[in-house]
């Protein structure tokens, strides 16, 4: 029995809160995703550049608060620095879409234009960060480090194997559900959440009814803006801000947004959970926790690893194209793309 | 002069004019139908009249105001309400949804609008929270005419609204469209059902290649052997 609790300790603490987390930035990042393809009707290759920009403007106002002496505490100062990285790259969102975006909706342009459109974007935004703050690796995480140490953890229940929860986990996980709920009380709630809902799903009639395109294009870039920020600093917060990192993230991100059902925001953030699963399930060495389930003649010599941890972003590759030959419109039916 | 007319049309979406020199008009409380055969520029017309077709000649006007250059958002501020043929409903959002997004442009309060609305297509109140993409045929059309009611238009445009449905719901949509011009709603309408449609008309045009072919009252129509020869299957 006690065997059986120490594997399942390490489980959690090995796949189930890590994989929380992974899955939470990858659901806010997919959410962003999934929103300018059902408005925009394009998919955006800048969105991960975005999120960088994001997590770099809270480095920057961390730094700054930092040098004033101005901390929170146990909690990481960069929590303070976020509002004002949502706002600056709210306003840079909105900037690329005044200069840019807004001439190819215009002339009404083919979604696979402005998705080459984005990729320049993205190139352009990845730019502007390694000028700004160069292409090294920044740690900005301060404060109290665990919510749950492992030791502390192991006195508590007299288990072998110890639980630790990282500070950054439990923000990001607490941060993405305050998000996400607040995402969906909008869309369903609010009469602008749902004129944008009503322009997503049939174009013509919303502008019989009434609803003005630019308004709606306005407020959906306002949102995945805010998202990519969130989302861009508490990736780097819970790993490290490196600006090369957030270009690997865009597979996972599409695949998480395509796996769910492009479109469809629910289906964004189960996608992004349904990725980070599958990508520490499979790269996962279960030797200890089958060392405590199996009889001890049977213990595995090896890993008992199915793929190194190095083929981690090629994964969310198999499972988008898994998705894509039997259930195109993805798990929770959005649109085919 | 009618409450809304389309007058000496003349027009199409390239360069080929597909309604040429048409007029059609309807008076406050009336029912006016256009029918025709296939490809004689209904749809067409009733595009042009609300303004999602550029004309090259002809004027469009409400209550005597040319209305020939607004864009059909505006017209819906004019008090027009339309309802196209395919697509007509936003199939995701809830009915209830569909009604408030019908009535976005108002700011007052329009609880009683879709009151009245539930009124008139009891069936949709039953089903308000259930996505308009779920029901059926009828029903889909009801939320369409429901949700151009919403803005409480003076005119009511519908573009072949029992396309696709059952006899027996195409005589009660055909009911509930009569209830609406009692109001004082004045009812511009496509038909392919010409016989039916033109039974319940106060009016009735005729087009044959974007031209008028004959224009008079429903039933003189009906009455009108050429007509009924040429156009109703005898």
């Amino acid at each position: 029995m006690i065997d059986v609790l120490n594997a399942l300790v390490i489980l959690a603490n090995f796949i189930i809160v890590p994989a929380l987390t992974y899955g939470s930035q990858l659901a806010l990042g997919a959410l962003g995703i999934t929103m300018i393809y059902s408005i925009l009707r394009f998919s955006n290759f800048a969105h991960g550049e975005l999120m960088s920009f994001g997590a770099m403007t809270t480095i920057l106002v961390t730094w700054a608060l930092q040098s004033a002496d101005i901390s929170l505490g146990v909690l990481p100062t960069a929590l303070l620095g976020i509002p004002v990285a949502i706002v600056v790259t709210v306003i840079l969102a909105l900037a690329i879409d005044k200069t840019v975006f807004q001439y190819y909706r215009r002339i009404r342009a083919e979604p696979v234009t402005l998705l080459i459109v984005s990729i320049g974007v993205m190139f352009l935004i990845s730019g502007m960060i390694r000028f700004i703050i160069g292409p090294g690796d920044r740690v900005f995480n301060d404060g109290q480090r665990f919510l749950l140490k492992a030791r502390a953890f192991k006195q508590m229940t007299g288990l072998d194997e110890g639980l630790a929860i990282k500070m950054t986990q439990g923000i990001t996980v607490v941060t993405a559900i305050i998000l996400v709920a607040l995402v969906f009380w909008f869309l369903n709630k609010t009469r602008t959440g749902k004129s944008m809902r009503a322009y997503s799903d049939n174009e013509d009639l919303a502008l019989l009814s009434g609803i003005n395109p630019e308004r709606v294009v306005l407020i959906t870039w306002i949102i995945t803006a805010a998202l990519a920020a969130v989302a861009g600093t508490l990736y780097g917060l819970d790993k490290s801000y490196k600006p090369f990192t957030y270009l690997s993230l865009l597979l996972p991100i599409f695949s998480a947004a395509i796996v769910g059902g492009v479109g469809n925001p629910i289906g964004a953030i189960a996608g992004g959970f349904v990725i980070a699963f599958s990508e520490l399930t499979i790269t996962f060495a279960y030797k200890k926790v089958l060392t405590y389930l199996l009889p001890d003649h049977m213990a595995p010599d090896t890993l008992m690893q199915l793929l190194s941890t190095d083929y981690k972003i090629a994964l969310s590759f198999v499972i988008l194209v898994i998705v894509l030959i039997f259930k195109p419109t993805g798990l929770f039916s959005g649109k085919t793309i | 002069m009618s409450f809304l007319l389309g007058e000496n049309m003349t027009g199409g979406y390239g360069s080929a004019d597909i309604l040429h020199n048409c007029t059609i008009g309807v008076e406050k409380g009336e029912i006016a139908v256009v029918v025709g055969p296939n490809g004689a520029g209904k749809s067409t017309a009733m595009k042009a009249i609300f303004g999602m077709l550029n004309l090259r000649q002809g004027r469009v006007t409400i209550d005597g105001e040319d209305i020939t250059a607004l864009k059909p958002e505006e017209r819906v501020l004019k008090g027009m309400g339309f309802v196209p043929q395919t697509a007509n409903v936003f199939t995701s959002l809830s009915v209830e949804e569909n009604l408030e997004m019908g009535a976005f442009i108002r700011r007052d309060d329009f609880s009683k609008t879709m009151e009245q609305v539930f009124d008139l297509f009891p069936i949709l109140k039953e089903k308000r929270n259930q996505p308009a993409g779920e029901l059926s045929g009828g029903q889909r059309q009801q939320v369409a005419v429901g949700r151009a009611l919403m803005t409480e238009p003076k005119v009511l445009m519908l573009d072949e609204p029992t396309a696709g449905v059952s006899p027996i719901v195409m005589d009660e949509l055909f009911d509930r469209i009569i209830e609406v011009a009692r109001t004082g709603i004045a009812i511009l309408m496509v038909e392919q059902n010409a016989k039916q449609a033109l039974n319940i008309a106060d009016k009735g045009y005729v087009l044959v290649q974007g031209e008028n072919r004959f224009t008079d009252t429903g039933a003189a129509l009906m009455a009108n052997p050429e007509v009924r020869r040429a156009f109703l299957g005898g």
